[in-house]
């Protein structure tokens, strides 16, 4: 998978599913990096063919309805959409 | 690399001047936080570039418009979510209580079906057989504009009258 990775502070493993078109994913992007959190992230949109198909899969099994943004936490946890505070409680 | 032009900033702001007359002689309002919405209009025109329609910035577009008439802006769930929760699914498009700051503009859930349940509904469209009215028709008293959907429109978009000069008609 082709991650984009965004070195910070370690506040647990974070994986950000987005769109490059995004408003509400912009605004995620832009609170991890205030909370100077150690991310990887992808854009979904801008991957294709088999490649984007694989990560649809995987975003799929945490969140059905393949919205975006997705963020996975620890591998446990996910927060859909731009919730800024349950994304302050998670990583702040 | 992307495989699409960057619309140029002269190009996006037209669109904006475009899309902002039609939405208020429609009754309809922009979002006023001018640089959100620009990126979102932007993203359209990206889109409309990368898959040849303008799909919502805020979902993964399949890039064929047959699966995705849903989601082109102005979207299928534009009005309900505005209904709901006084704005669209990207908060391009917002209610009234919203533009005059009465309420806070969030990230609201989303409505369009799951994939796996579009792939049903679209096979239970083939055999489906009309047994009367899925919504109720509401009437402009002002106009005479009538309209199939939960609720009345907050403003009429023909004469420009609020919600409460329509009536229940079917």
């Amino acid at each position: 998978m082709i991650m984009q990775h965004i070195e910070g502070q370690n506040k647990g493993k974070l994986v950000l599913f987005a769109l490059s078109t995004c408003g509400w994913c912009k605004k995620t992007r832009a609170l991890i990096e205030d909370l100077n959190a150690d991310y990887e992230y992808v854009y979904v949109d801008l991957l294709k063919g088999k490649e984007r198909d694989e990560v649809v899969e995987i975003v799929k099994k945490w969140n059905p309805q393949v919205s975006f943004p997705t963020l996975v936490i620890n591998d446990e946890k996910i927060i859909v959409g731009f919730k800024e505070d349950e994304i302050m409680e998670a990583i702040g | 690399m992307n495989d699409f032009d960057e619309p140029t900033a002269n190009e996006v702001d037209l669109y904006y001047q475009k899309v902002k007359e039609e939405a208020e002689s429609s009754g309809y309002h922009l979002n006023s936080d001018v640089e959100f919405t620009k990126e979102l209009f932007k993203s359209i025109l990206i889109n409309k570039s990368r898959y040849g329609y303008g799909a919502c910035p805020c979902r993964l577009a399949s890039g064929n418009r047959e699966d995705d008439l849903d989601l082109i802006c102005p979207c299928d769930y534009r009005d309900p979510d505005l209904i709901d929760y006084n704005a669209c699914y990207c908060g391009l498009y917002v209610s009234g209580e919203i533009l005059s700051g009465e309420k806070k503009l969030i990230s609201i859930p989303e409505r369009r079906p799951s994939p796996s349940v579009r792939e049903k509904m679209k096979e239970d469209m083939t055999v489906k057989i009309s047994t009367g009215l899925s919504k109720p028709v509401w009437r402009c008293k002002v106009c005479g504009y009538l309209c199939a959907r939960d609720k009345p429109p907050e403003v009429c978009p023909i004469c420009k009258v609020s919600s409460d000069r329509f009536e229940k008609f079917m």
